[in-house]
This record gives C-alpha cells, sequence and structure tokens, in this order.
C-alpha cells in the first residue's frame, strides 16, 4: 500500500501541474541562500521547488541560526556544537556565514570521525562479526576519508580485497559476510546480498529464490552477482597459547580460492539451471584465467554506464541529512520503486560522477540547498508532506532525525564535558570515556539500518538518561565539567545569564520568556542553588529536544 | 533508590513526597498522570513462556537422548522416569517431574555456527542480511504483552541474558535485561530523594511540552511517552517481582539453593506478574569441547536438574503449570562422536529440546533418532515448529502475521506447525 502510494506521487512529480500552481505562495519569497554560488545548488533548489508547486505545498521558512547550526554540526561532524561555536555563530553578521561553516566542518577532523563510524555501521553492523576486525575497517575508512579518495576507488578496494584483516581493513567488508561452512552454497549468499544493496542500491536477495514479483530482475540476476564472489575464502589462522594449552584465534584473511565454471541454482519447479558472472547485462569469461573480483570491481566502479555506485551514494547520502533518500528504502532502487525526484536524482549522480566521486564536494552541496536550510517545524500548507505517514518526501521542511548512539554519546560529552568531571589525568577521562561509550552502544545501538527519522526509544534508554553515570557525572557540578565552568564564571552572575548558558550549551538555543519564568519558579524548589541548577541541566539534557536532530 | 534495600521509594512513597514536598505543579501532573497509588490487581491463569537457555550447545545426547552401547555413547546411563522415556541419571530430579515435560529428540536445524544457530532457535528464520527478525520473546511480548494493561513492568525478561534483538517489532519489544540477583541497570536513583527528582520531572515537562508544542511530527510525545513509562516501572510495585530475597531460604532450596535456581525463583515471580515471557541464560558455558562428562555430571547438569525441577515443582503447586510453557534448548546440540579431548563439538544435525507445561503432553519422546545418535530416523523438526507449538499452548493464532519494516509479511514461527504429538 506504502509503496504503490509512493510510486503514484512520484508519477505525479514528473509530471508539471503549473495550472494548480499558486503563484503569490511561491514566488513572492525572496530566494534563500547559503552564500554558495554553486550553479548546481540553484539548480537542485529549482527541481525541489518544483516538487513543491506541482503539489501545492509551501514550504517552511528557513531554520533560524540556532537551529542550523546544530543540524549541521550533528549531520557532519556527528556531535552538537559546544555553546561557544553556537554564540559565536548567533553574533556572525556575515550573509555567507553558513556555507563558510559547512566547509569549515567538512575540513574538521570530526568529519573523518563522524563518516568513518557511519560507514563502519552500514558496512559491518554495530556487532562486529565474529573474527573481523572492525578496527582494521575503521582504519581503511578513516584514511579513505581524511585523504578525501574517490568514492568509486573505496569501494573498488573493498570489492577487490585480498589479505590480512588489520594489514589491508578493506577486506573486512566481505569476510564480515563469510561464516559458516564454505563448502555450503550459502557461504557467499550474505556478502552477494549485502555487497548489491550497500554499494548498487539493489535488493537482489529475493530473487535468490525466485523471479521478483514486481520487475524484471529474474533469478538468475542473484547468482550472477553472487557467481562473482566464488572465488572467495576466508581463512581463520590460530595460535597456540602456551599458558592455557589451547589453540586460541589468532587473524583472518579473505583469500582467493580456485573456482571456474558457472554456478548452478535451483528454479522454485525443481529445475536446475546455470549462471555465470554478470553484472547488469555484462557478462564476463567465466574461465579459470579471470579474477572475478577484480573484474566486478572494474564494472562496478570504473566501466558502468549508469553509474550504479554512485547513484546509490548520492541516494543514502541525501537521506543522510534530509532524514529520507530519495527513494525508500534508500537501498532499495530499481524500476519497481522509482525515485521521487528522478530529474534530481541523475543530475546530482552525473555531477558527482563527474567531480571525480568527490564525497565532499557532495556532501558540500547538499548542506548549501535551500531545502536542508528549512526549519522542522510544519507550516499550515506543508501537512500533507509527512513521510513517517507513508507519504513521498516533498523537503518542503526538515524532517526530525533521531541521534544515532554514537552522535548522542558525543553530543553528551560536548555539552557536558562529563568524562572531564573530577577524573583528573587525560588517560581516566578517556578511560571513562570508553567504558560508558560501551554503555551507550549496548542500550541504544538499535539496528544500524532503521531510517534516521524512526525514534525508537526504550526504557533502558530513559533509565541510561535518567540515572545513569554520564548524566549523573555531568550534572555534578564537579571541576572540570561544563556546569561547574558556568557556575564560576564571573561574567555570567545572575541566574538569567546562567539559566541561558545551559540552554545554549544542551539545545543550541535561548530559553523563550515563558520557558524562563515557568523553570525559574520551579527552581526555586530545588533544596540548594546549586541543585538548581543541576536540576535544569538534567532537565535539559533529558529532553525530547536534545535527544532529536531536528 | 536501591531496589535492594527496604527503604526503596514504593509508588505510595514517592506520591506522598511528590504531594508533601513541592508543590505539584501541572507540568508534574501530566507526567505521572497514569501513576496510581496501588497497581490493579495481577490477574491469574495468563499464559507465559519461560525459556531456559543453554548457551554455547548443549550436549543433547548425554541429557534426553542417551545411546548406551553406542560408540558415541559416552559416560553416563539413561533412567527411567515419571514420563514414557529415559533420560540421563544425572538429571534424577527432572526425572520424577518428567510426567510433565517431553522431550523432542528430532531436531535437524543446520545451523552450527554459534551466532547463527542462536538467531536460528531464537527466530526460526535464519540469518537474512535485509531483516532482522525477532527473537521469539519479543514475539510474544508484541503478541500477549501489549493486552496486559495492569503490567507495569516489560512484557519480556530476560534474566542474565541479553544480545537478541526485537528486530522490527521495536525496542519496545526488546529483552529487558537483569542480571541474575535481579538488579536492573540504572534503575537506582539514589542521588536525588523523591521531592528533587518530582521537581526534575516538572522541569523536564515544561521543556518536553514546549517541543511537542512546536509542529514538528510525533518524535516529541513518544519520547516523553518512553518517560513516562519509566518513571511508573521506577515506582512500580511489581518491580518486588525481580527480588528473590524476599523469598524464604526453603523456597530458594527447593530451587536448588544455587544461582540458576534463583534465576528461575525470579522467573516464576515475574510470571505470576502477569509477564508473558521470561528467558533465563544458564549461568555457565555448555560448549563443552573439552572434558564433557566431568563437567556435565559435576557441574551443569546438577544445577540444571534441581532449578528446572524446583520451578517444575512450584508451578504445579500453584497452579501455573497448566498456563506456563517451559522449554529448555540451546543454538545446537553436539556432536554424537567423541573428540580427542574427551569433548564433543558443534552439531546441528539430530538434537533434542526440552519442552511442557501450558497443556502441552508431558511424558512423551517426540522423534527418534538412530542406534548412533548422528541421524534422524523419523519426521525432524525445525525451530519454527517448537515455537508453533509454543504459541499454539499460549493461544497465539498461527496465522498471525508480521510486517517487517520493509513491508514483507512474515509468518508466525516461520509457517511452523505445532508438532501433533504434544498438542490435543
Amino acid at each position: 500500500m506504502q509503496r504503490a502510494r509512493f510510486g503514484l506521487f512520484a508519477a505525479l512529480l514528473t509530471v508539471s501541474v503549473s495550472a494548480f500552481w499558486h503563484a503569490n505562495t511561491v514566488v513572492a519569497q525572496t530566494k534563500f541562500t547559503t552564500g554558495s554560488s554553486d550553479p548546481l545548488i540553484e539548480y537542485v533548489n529549482e527541481r525541489i521547488r518544483l516538487g513543491w508547486e506541482d503539489n501545492e505545498v509551501d514550504p517552511s521558512p528557513a531554520a533560524d541560526d540556532a537551529e542550523w547550526i546544530r543540524r549541521v554540526y550533528l549531520d557532519l561532524v556527528g556531535h552538537i556544537p559546544p555553546a561557544d561555536k553556537v554564540e559565536e555563530f548567533l553574533s556572525d553578521k556575515d550573509a555567507g556565514k553558513r556555507s563558510k561553516l559547512i566547509d569549515q566542518l567538512i575540513d574538521d577532523p570530526d568529519y573523518v570521525r563522524n563518516f568513518t563510524e557511519i560507514w563502519t555501521n552500514v558496512l559491518i553492523g554495530r556487532n562486529t562479526p565474529d573474527r573481523t576486525s572492525r578496527a582494521g575497517l575503521r582504519k581503511f575508512l578513516r584514511e579513505s576519508f581524511a585523504r578525501n579518495r574517490p568514492w568509486n576507488e573505496v569501494v573498488y578496494d573493498m570489492v577487490a580485497a585480498e589479505g590480512h584483516f588489520e594489514e589491508n581493513g578493506a577486506v573486512n567488508f566481505i569476510l564480515g559476510q563469510l561464516q559458516g561452512n564454505i563448502n555450503s552454497e550459502e557461504y557467499h549468499v550474505e556478502a552477494t546480498a549485502r555487497l548489491t544493496r550497500i554499494f548498487l542500491g539493489m535488493q537482489v536477495q529475493c530473487t535468490q529464490c525466485h523471479n521478483h514479483p514486481f520487475n524484471e530482475w529474474k533469478q538468475d540476476q542473484f547468482w550472477g552477482f553472487n557467481s562473482f564472489l566464488r572465488q572467495t575464502r576466508r581463512i581463520d589462522h590460530d595460535k597456540y597459547d602456551p599458558k592455557t594449552g589451547q589453540n586460541e584465534d589468532d587473524y583472518s584473511e579473505l583469500a582467493f580460492t580456485d573456482f571456474s565454471g558457472p554456478v548452478y541454482f535451483e528454479l522454485r519447479n525443481g529445475l536446475v539451471q546455470v549462471a555465470i558472472p554478470n553484472y547488469l547485462g555484462t557478462e564476463i569469461d567465466p574461465g579459470g584465467e579471470t579474477n572475478r573480483r577484480q573484474e566486478l570491481g572494474r564494472l562496478m566502479c570504473h566501466d558502468d554506464p549508469e553509474h550504479t555506485v554512485a547513484k546509490a551514494y548520492v541516494n543514502r547520502m541525501w537521506g543522510h541529512f534530509m532524514g529520507y533518500g530519495f527513494t525508500r528504502p534508500i537501498d532499495d532502487m530499481g524500476p519497481h520503486n522509482p525515485p521521487s525526484h528522478p530529474e534530481l536524482l541523475d543530475r546530482l549522480t552525473d555531477e558527482f560522477v563527474k567531480s571525480g566521486y568527490d564525497t565532499k564536494q557532495l556532501a558540500r552541496w547538499i548542506c548549501n540547498t535551500e531545502a536542508y536550510n528549512l526549519t522542522s517545524q510544519f507550516n499550515r500548507n506543508n501537512e500533507i508532506d509527512a513521510p513517517s505517514a507513508g507519504e513521498v518526501p516533498l523537503f518542503s521542511h526538515m524532517y526530525v532525525k533521531t541521534m544515532q548512539a554514537e552522535q548522542l554519546y558525543d553530543s553528551l560529552l560536548v555539552a557536558t564535558a562529563a568524562h572531564r568531571s573530577g577524573a583528573g589525568s587525560f588517560d581516566k577521562a578517556e578511560e571513562q570515556r570508553e567504558r560508558w561509550l560501551r554503555d551507550f552502544l549496548r542500550i541504544f545501538g538499535g539496528n544500524e539500518e532503521d531510517e534516521p527519522t524512526l525514534f525508537s526509544g526504550s526504557i533502558p534508554q530513559a533509565l541510561l538518561m535518567m540515572n545513569g553515570p554520564l548524566v549523573d557525572k555531568a550534572t555534578s557540578g564537579e571541576p572540570g565539567s561544563y556546569l561547574n565552568a558556568v557556575l564560576s564564571d564571573s561574567r555570567l552572575r545572575n541566574d538569567p545569564a546562567r539559566v541561558r548558558s545551559l540552554f545554549v550549551s544542551a539545545l543550541g538555543r535561548n530559553p523563550t520568556p515563558s520557558e524562563l519564568t515557568r523553570l525559574k519558579k520551579m527552581m526555586a524548589n530545588s533544596p540548594t542553588p546549586l541543585a538548581a541548577y543541576q536540576d535544569l541541566y538534567w532537565a535539559l539534557l533529558n529532553s525530547n529536544e536534545f535527544i532529536v536532530n531536528h | 533508590m536501591s531496589l535492594s534495600t527496604p527503604a526503596g521509594m514504593s509508588r505510595r512513597h514517592f506520591l506522598s513526597h511528590m504531594a508533601t514536598g513541592s508543590a505539584m505543579t501541572l507540568g508534574a501532573t501530566q507526567f505521572l498522570s497514569h501513576l496510581q497509588a496501588n497497581a490493579a490487581e495481577v490477574k491469574r491463569n495468563q499464559k507465559a513462556c519461560i525459556l531456559v537457555w543453554l548457551g554455547g550447545g548443549a550436549p543433547t545426547i548425554d541429557m534426553w537422548d542417551l545411546k548406551p552401547g553406542s560408540k558415541n555413547g559416552g559416560e553416563f546411563k539413561p533412567i527411567s522416569t515419571a514420563g514414557d522415556l529415559q533420560i540421563s541419571e544425572h538429571l534424577p530430579n527432572i526425572a520424577k517431574e518428567m510426567d510433565s515435560l517431553s522431550v523432542v529428540r528430532a531436531m535437524s536445524t543446520r545451523e552450527a555456527d554459534h551466532n547463527r544457530g542462536s538467531y536460528f532457535m531464537h527466530t526460526a528464520y535464519v540469518p537474512n542480511p535485509t531483516v532482522v527478525h525477532p527473537t521469539f520473546g519479543s514475539v510474544v511480548s508484541y503478541e500477549l504483552g501489549a493486552k496486559r494493561k495492569e503490567l507495569e513492568i516489560p512484557s519480556f525478561v530476560s534474566i542474565g541474558g541479553g544480545g537478541m534483538s526485537p528486530g522490527f517489532l521495536g525496542m519496545s519489544h526488546a529483552p529487558f535485561v537483569v542480571d541474575a540477583r535481579g538488579n536492573i541497570q540504572n534503575a537506582n536513583m539514589s542521588s536525588v530523594d523523591p521531592a528533587r527528582l518530582g521537581n526534575r520531572l516538572e522541569m523536564l515537562a515544561t521543556i518536553e511540552n514546549g517541543f511537542i508544542g512546536s509542529n514538528r511530527g510525533d518524535i516529541g510525545q513518544a519520547h516523553k511517552d518512553v518517560y513516562s513509562k519509566a518513571v511508573n516501572l521506577m515506582t512500580s510495585d511489581q518491580m518486588e517481582a525481580f527480588k528473590v530475597d524476599q523469598e524464604d531460604a526453603a523456597m530458594k532450596q527447593a530451587y536448588g539453593g544455587h544461582q540458576f535456581g534463583n534465576m528461575m525463583l525470579m522467573a516464576r515471580r515475574l510470571v505470576e506478574k502477569g509477564v508473558p515471557f521470561v528467558e533465563v541464560r544458564f549461568p555457565g558455558g555448555w560448549d563443552l569441547h573439552n572434558d564433557v562428562f566431568n563437567t556435565l555430571k559435576n557441574q551443569r547438569l546438577p544445577m540444571l536438574d534441581t532449578g528446572i525441577a524446583g520451578l517444575v515443582r512450584d508451578l504445579k503447586a500453584r497452579g501455573m503449570l497448566e498456563d506456563t510453557a517451559i522449554i529448555c534448548m540451546g543454538e545446537f546440540g553436539r556432536t554424537p562422536r567423541i573428540n580427542a579431548n574427551v569433548g564433543r563439538d558443534h552439531w546441528a544435525a539430530s538434537w533434542s529440546v526440552m519442552v511442557g507445561g501450558a497443556g502441552l503432553n508431558g511424558g512423551v519422546a517426540v522423534g527418534e533418532t538412530n542406534q548412533d545418535g548422528d541421524r534422524i530416523v523419523s519426521e525432524s523438526y525445525l525451530p519454527g515448529d517448537l515455537w508453533a507449538t509454543v504459541s499454539h499452548a499460549l493461544r497465539i493464532p498461527l496465522d498471525t502475521v508480521h510486517t517487517s519494516k520493509r513491508g514483507r509479511p512474515m509468518k508466525l514461527a516461520n509457517g511452523g506447525q505445532p508438532i501433533k504429538d504434544l498438542i490435543g
């Protein structure tokens, strides 16, 4: 039902129904700009506006600076902005300040850290598969993002990699999917499904067992991909531990193993068919001389006229920043699931390829668009733009996203400096940080494939925030903590100034007058003046507004 | 609030502080609107399931399906039981209760890797890269928990466990994990007194309501609802169920007087309050590649024996066995062949699961393996058949279909069918 509706709206979008367009609503507004003069951004804005006009919605106004800076920090560097950066940004009068901040954050070391975390979770999940090196994969990704390597080269490395799981971290993506019995025909199934889904945005796994019900994909498509991986196996090395007298895990490697000829699979009617390596219609020599994964990497990353790898990346990144991609889910693209904005997706894909698969440039484009800069508040004329209710996204306002576990954790540290509170040495502070992070990932680390807009709060999460050691430490007021810094700052001597500082630090905004009045009354009920600030900060950090990215 | 001290904060205690302490303003009243001084009466005779999980994969050939006279038979002898089957001599207490319990001796489950096997046995589905299937406790929580309005504690509790996912059913059906002593992480509010917590909740409500009113969709309210549930839990009288220490020494002794026994006792207390699914993770691994017989007879089996037998007897005495299903298994069995280290390795092709209670037939051995235990010579069963059997016992309709986040219909228990010899 949901999918059918999606398709219908997508079809409507492509037809211009300008006869119904209310000229006075959209055009009357002044043109939005972040200060960037890149012509592509103007193109994106036009295409998005066309969707608003065709569907007769009015966009929400641009987000104010406070709302926007928190968002762009979370999306680019993975944590909320420190209070002083918020203050600086709010008082900056430069008309091009948004565009400048985007550039600055894209070159921040935390950008590398953030996208390394995101992609590690996408590629192997939060629970590392057995005998797979998370550290190795992270190192590979960190170096790739730090040097801003072209995405097609990064993908090629992961598709074609061989070797030791720490010396060549790129092997861990496929290695993590190879579990169980190497002689089973299931051995390469998960790797096939994940590789096509993540890098190509195609869900071919249904065709493992049957032809696709909605499109022309046939069963042999899955097995055509699968046969590219048949020369691949994991080798687990053990070492003897003289202390225990037992063999223990040493390292693992992704290795080449001889395989030639077709693979056999069974149709539902019991007939056996054959498939040879086939990338979207291009077959390769199935002989023993061919290195199949190198061929797959070449076809995907260098010789695909459709630029499927680029398109899948663009769609995923649009979803990362906007909350929804052009298809839903982001990794199920194909004739059965047309994108909401097909021309826009194609153009962004082309430009991304022309840029040399420059992932930083793509992030820069998206963050500078009008749609990315709108407020997350609905207005009266865009209530139908509610993808959470199954509607096609029109991007006429920002969609509220839930913070990922890592974002929440790092944001708490930014807002509170809790790990430095009373910890003494740097090492001790780092140790504490690691311990809390493990807790956080266990309790908050949900399904990494959920849409970013999905809120899936649980009681253990609420308990961790309300009573857990991190927030407790953060509100203790001990030397080193943010609360302590505010209370001992000689410039912040009166209550409203201090309350304001705590709001800016946690929520990136000033309190409203009515909040100020009501909270002041409640603060008077706290047993001591210190307790009043502790209680307020506790409430701010536990609030819905803190935990979402809007 | 410390759960282990009697001076902890009860619902009544909390509310009286709220009322007499700070003036209770609208915010907190709203936040705590569904708190009542007395929890609703717990209903009797509600269906429930207790899963005893033998992590690592137990050598069921030495427990439930012995092969005396075979080269694979090992050291143990079978003994007669109160039911129509024999089991290991090291399970003498369970043997006395076997008229209430049965053994499925023909499990064939194909996954002999710890993670994959654990996933398969818990969900009835093999791992699939595009969807995370719910562990069966989450399914039961989803089907039965939501209907039990009087239940203030989570409807799926995992004692000593963790790791399994609610999948597409969502975090509100995730296993609520407590340690073997019933401690709940972060339920302790020792740093603030009730009046101060009340004040904090009022401030929180002020900020939260502002965000909810700002017209940005449903997330704000959803967050607030979860917090209400958490506060409700922290102050619920039903939290007593986790305090096994309230039981007298004789009762603990009836369950063996050891850690596993206390966990089983906690499971019974939770089921009594209306929790429909409790998973008990046996404290101690079963991945016995070495020295299998000594480990079993000296450590694992005596604990398992007294813990399960104690539970069955206690449930029976309380009239709860008719409504409570018990299932005892791990991710697979172990090789019939005994290896060079006097151990047994991973084996999924022919092994046994113990199941009973909730009206299922007791004292039956379902299915059969050959003389050496390495092949099934009867009809074989999948985890979906087991969970369909449990679903039948819990009165969850077998034609129930859940929908994954990507819109795919998923049949209850992967379309498995109840095992005929166990029902009717």
